[in-house]
């Protein structure tokens, strides 16, 4: 079984053996589950470590699936060309996790929308300051929960 | 007291703070800027956005997947046809579409097309921010050209719902490969004549040169892609390092920069629109007859499960994530746009620098609100 994954699962499955992560390969990327407590430590391994060196944060999305809050991490190498993929799920009454700006700066404007819409705190950001809504706007628009025709402003 | 012990025993002067926006011409939109500034340096700058946040990735989870390509073309609305080619390319990957020969180079020719308009509209507009009145007249001009085209061919100037979902609407007018060869000349010539104009010109040189610049791993870490990324001298284009659709089919370059300041993401623009002629003169020449379409349902419905798609839009890296649960209508579709990165370098770029050099800097990484805001 194990000779069927890609090269980069087999290097990320080794490189994360100390944490508890679920690795597949879906379509052309492997996908890496994890828990989210270990965020950080996972972030940067994936970063620095010289083989995977995955520099450059594609994107980065909270998706309401109403029993979790799945947070996506795109990933890719600039120099080795390779892409990865991390998810990790939230409890939907506390979303809460780590933020990644540290590690990726580009990640603040992702962190402060997903924020904003899904209501997700990222401790340790800068500023979660609303970034598309505006000040005083309650409720988070993006969550499922939120109405859809039945919004009304005017 | 004298002046000086007041400022001794106060420690630093306050800084001032100027707001510009969200109504202000050269912001390119309703985007605000604040700025505190020591005398004439930036010291800190705070980029305010969100004044045209119409929740479309909420709007696509009501709609069905053929619907939601005309939210696409709101997004980006400069290169409206790359917002649609992301999001069919990515519904099509899900579904494990095959698309047709012919489909697939009617679409990269309007693309490049749409890239050389959208490169043309920055080149007239920038040439406004720093003063210079007649590049808008040329720039205008020359995407003048390829907006008639796009009429003729999809029947609408700007919101062109043209690229479906395994292929393309029609195949293209009778006259096209008249129309194309004639234009792609016209635009040849236009573009030496836009470069001729203003690249080299003294005062420009002044105004941009050295200014804003940002080094190749700042730019990395901030997730800066596309020309702003190339001008720091990294060489990477998704249409090269990750193709999609059939870009891995043409030969052409990759302009890169070498100081990352104004001046450089400025002519990487110019070098990128005549790589694009080059790949429209390639898809001219390759090109066959045949279906423009695959066989699709008219409802699509893709099976469960997530794809993420990115595209080289004219300002960078344009991606899709999509998530469907098997029904008619997206579960989720996250869309990662690049002006929405690339904004968030300003801070960093306007960090130090003149304020007369805010609107430069700010016009040379060439964002639409449209999908910063989204």
């Amino acid at each position: 079984m194990r000779d069927s994954k890609s090269p980069l699962s087999n290097l990320v499955a080794e490189l994360l053996a100390e944490f508890d992560v679920e690795i597949e390969d879906c379509m052309d990327e492997t996908v890496v589950k994890f828990n989210h407590e270990n965020i950080v430590p996972i972030a940067k391994i994936i970063k620095f470590d010289s083989r995977l060196d995955c520099d450059y944060l594609r994107c980065l999305s909270a998706v309401d699936y109403k029993d979790r809050i799945e947070i996506v991490y795109h990933l890719s190498s600039l120099e080795k060309r390779h892409k990865l993929i991390l998810k990790t799920s939230l409890t939907p009454e506390y979303p809460t996790i780590s933020s990644v700006v540290s590690v990726w700066p580009g990640s603040n404007w992702f962190e402060r929308e997903a924020h904003d819409l899904y209501g997700v705190e990222f401790e340790n950001h800068p500023s979660l300051l609303p970034l598309l809504l505006y000040e005083g706007f309650e409720g988070h628009p993006g969550l499922k929960s939120f109405p859809f025709h039945e919004y009304n402003e005017w | 007291m004298h002046i000086s012990e007041l400022t001794e025993n106060t420690g630093d002067t306050i800084d001032l703070m100027i707001n510009m926006g969200p109504q202000h011409p050269s912001t390119h939109g309703v985007f605000r800027l604040v700025i505190w500034v020591d005398g004439e340096r930036i010291t800190r700058a705070e980029p305010h956005i969100g004044y045209l946040h119409r929740g479309s990735e909420k709007l696509c989870e009501d709609e069905t997947y053929s619907q939601i390509i005309t939210l696409f073309d709101r997004l980006d609305y400069v290169a409206n046809l790359n917002c649609e080619l992301a999001f069919c390319l990515a519904v099509e990957k899900l579904m494990e579409l095959e698309i047709p020969d012919r489909a697939s180079y009617i679409r990269i020719i309007l693309c490049e097309l749409n890239r050389i308009a959208s490169h043309m509209l920055f080149y007239g507009v920038y040439g406004l921010d720093i003063g210079a009145i007649t590049p808008v007249l040329y720039g205008f001009r020359e995407r003048e050209r390829i907006q008639s085209l796009f009429e003729s061919v999809t029947g609408a100037r700007m919101m062109h719902n043209f690229i479906r979902i395994g292929g393309v609407k029609q195949d293209l007018p009778d006259n096209f490969s008249k129309q194309i060869s004639t234009i792609t000349d016209e635009l040849e010539r236009g573009i030496d004549e836009c470069d001729s104009l203003l690249t080299n010109n003294e005062m420009f040189l002044a105004r941009t040169k050295g200014v804003g610049t940002i080094d190749p791993k700042t730019s990395i870490d901030l997730g800066l892609t596309g020309p702003s990324l190339r001008a720091a001298g990294v060489i990477e284009d998704i249409r090269i390092s990750d193709p999609y659709s059939i870009y891995d089919r043409f030969d052409f370059s990759i302009p890169v920069g070498s100081n990352g300041d104004c001046w450089d993401r400025y002519y990487v623009r110019v070098e990128e629109m005549r790589q694009s002629l080059k790949i429209i003169t390639q898809c001219i020449q390759q090109m066959e007859s045949g279906p423009v379409s695959a066989k699709v349902r008219r409802i699509a419905r893709p099976p469960a499960g997530d794809v993420y798609l990115r595209t080289e839009s004219p300002r960078g890296d344009f991606g899709v994530y999509l998530v469907s649960d098997g029904s008619p209508k997206p579960y989720r579709v996250k869309v990662r746009a690049p002006s929405f990165a690339n904004l968030q370098a300003l801070q960093h770029l306007l960090r130090n620098s003149y304020v007369a050099d805010a609107v430069v800097i700010l016009g040379s990484i060439d964002i639409i609100l449209g999908e910063v805001d989204r």
